[in-house]
């Protein structure tokens, strides 16, 4: 069986394309994150990484300068001895630049988010965010899933376009919420179903 | 000393010990969970007190197993040290020396217990409780121009650092 790139180029060897589709595949299939993590999501980012689940087959790999990176994984707790280092290293890196905020800690102080006085609340007040990833840690496939979320928004960039721009065309293509989780989504409380079950046990609790 | 004449000493032996040598500057050993404390209540005597714990034959407190600092929320301020003997006699004590809010002031014992050098600046840190003698005795956890002591049961925390607001 061959494969989709052989069957592509199988005839005459040529393909069509917008050089700014181009430029846009190329950027998001090599996104290079910062090699840094600050607490427990850390660890999430780096089994991410390994082999089980294997961020490089997205082109995704950690580099060790800012000067190489686009994007920039905020994973875990920010203190504000840190957030000075966090921003300084923001700013080192060439743009266009991405910023993920993985995790609740990073997204809004977490479970520091009243007493921890020494806490960021929310990286999102020192550098833009783009892609927040809720939990506490995330797992892997919830940090894959943002990573592919910068990933579509690369893919809507045009040249001398803005960021802004991208990110409303990226949101009109996007389903509203009521047609993704519908009355028969399992995940709805108020199915058909969850109601017979409830009415099931009220009798068989009644019948005891 | 080897392990045949080791002799873990009761709380109230390591007070007696103490009262021999150095008179009346302690209170009487306090019952806590698994080790007693021991009340000191002249602190100008505590760096020669360490001193004599570390040496002295019967006692041989070679290990500072942990510093801490208390605020009492009465207008005193308090420092707890735990300490073992683990070469000798295997035994534990804790001693407690208190300071008032206003003037803070605990000797320091970082040249009889090298533990002591980071803990004293944790101590002082988040209490604001000053070591005399300590020879380098700047905070260690928070960022170096950090307003106020956070673990003060009166901290208030300040509203932006670095032009950062920081309440949520």
């Amino acid at each position: 069986m061959s494969s989709l790139l052989d069957t592509k180029f199988e005839k005459g060897g040529v393909v069509i394309s917008k050089v700014e589709d181009l430029l846009n595949w190329a950027r998001l299939s090599s996104m290079w994150p910062m090699g840094f993590g600050l607490a427990c999501c850390a660890i999430e980012m780096m089994m991410t990484n390994a082999s089980g689940y294997d961020l490089e087959r997205f082109g995704i790999f950690p580099r060790s300068s800012p000067r190489q990176s686009d994007v920039m994984i905020v994973a875990g707790t920010v203190t504000f001895k840190m957030a000075d280092r966090v921003k300084r290293l923001y700013e080192q890196m060439p743009e266009p630049r991405y910023v993920i905020s993985m995790g609740s800690c990073a997204n809004c102080g977490g479970p520091y988010w009243e007493h921890g006085y020494h806490i960021l609340k929310g990286v999102d007040r020192i550098v833009p965010v783009d892609v927040y990833v809720p939990g506490c840690p995330p797992r892997p496939e919830a940090l894959i899933g943002g990573l592919m979320k910068i990933q579509e928004l690369i893919r809507e960039e045009k040249f001398g376009g803005k960021r802004e721009d991208a990110i409303k065309r990226l949101a009109a293509k996007a389903a509203p919420a009521e047609e993704v989780i519908t009355a028969e989504h399992p995940f709805n409380a108020n199915t058909a179903g969850a109601t017979v079950n409830k009415q099931e046990a009220v009798e068989a609790a009644e019948t005891v | 000393m080897d392990a045949k004449t080791a002799k873990p000493l009761t709380a109230d032996e390591i007070a007696a010990i103490i009262r021999e040598e150095f008179g009346d500057v302690i209170g009487n050993a306090e019952p806590t969970v698994g080790i007693g404390t021991i009340p000191v209540t002249d602190n100008s005597v505590w760096q020669p007190l360490a001193y004599f714990l570390r040496e002295d034959d019967r006692l041989k407190f070679d290990f500072l197993a942990s510093l801490s600092g208390v605020d009492y929320n009465d207008g005193t301020f308090g420092v707890v040290y735990h300490l073992q003997s683990l070469a000798t006699h295997k035994h534990k004590i804790a001693f407690r020396l208190k300071c008032p809010k206003e003037n803070p002031v605990i000797p320091t014992v970082m040249d009889i217990w090298k533990a002591a050098n980071w803990h004293e600046r944790e101590a002082f840190d988040l209490y604001g409780i000053k070591f005399d003698g300590h020879p380098d005795l700047r905070r260690i956890l928070c960022p170096e121009d950090w307003e106020g002591y956070p673990l003060r049961k009166d901290y208030k925390v300040q509203e932006t650092y670095h032009g950062v607001k920081v309440p949520y």
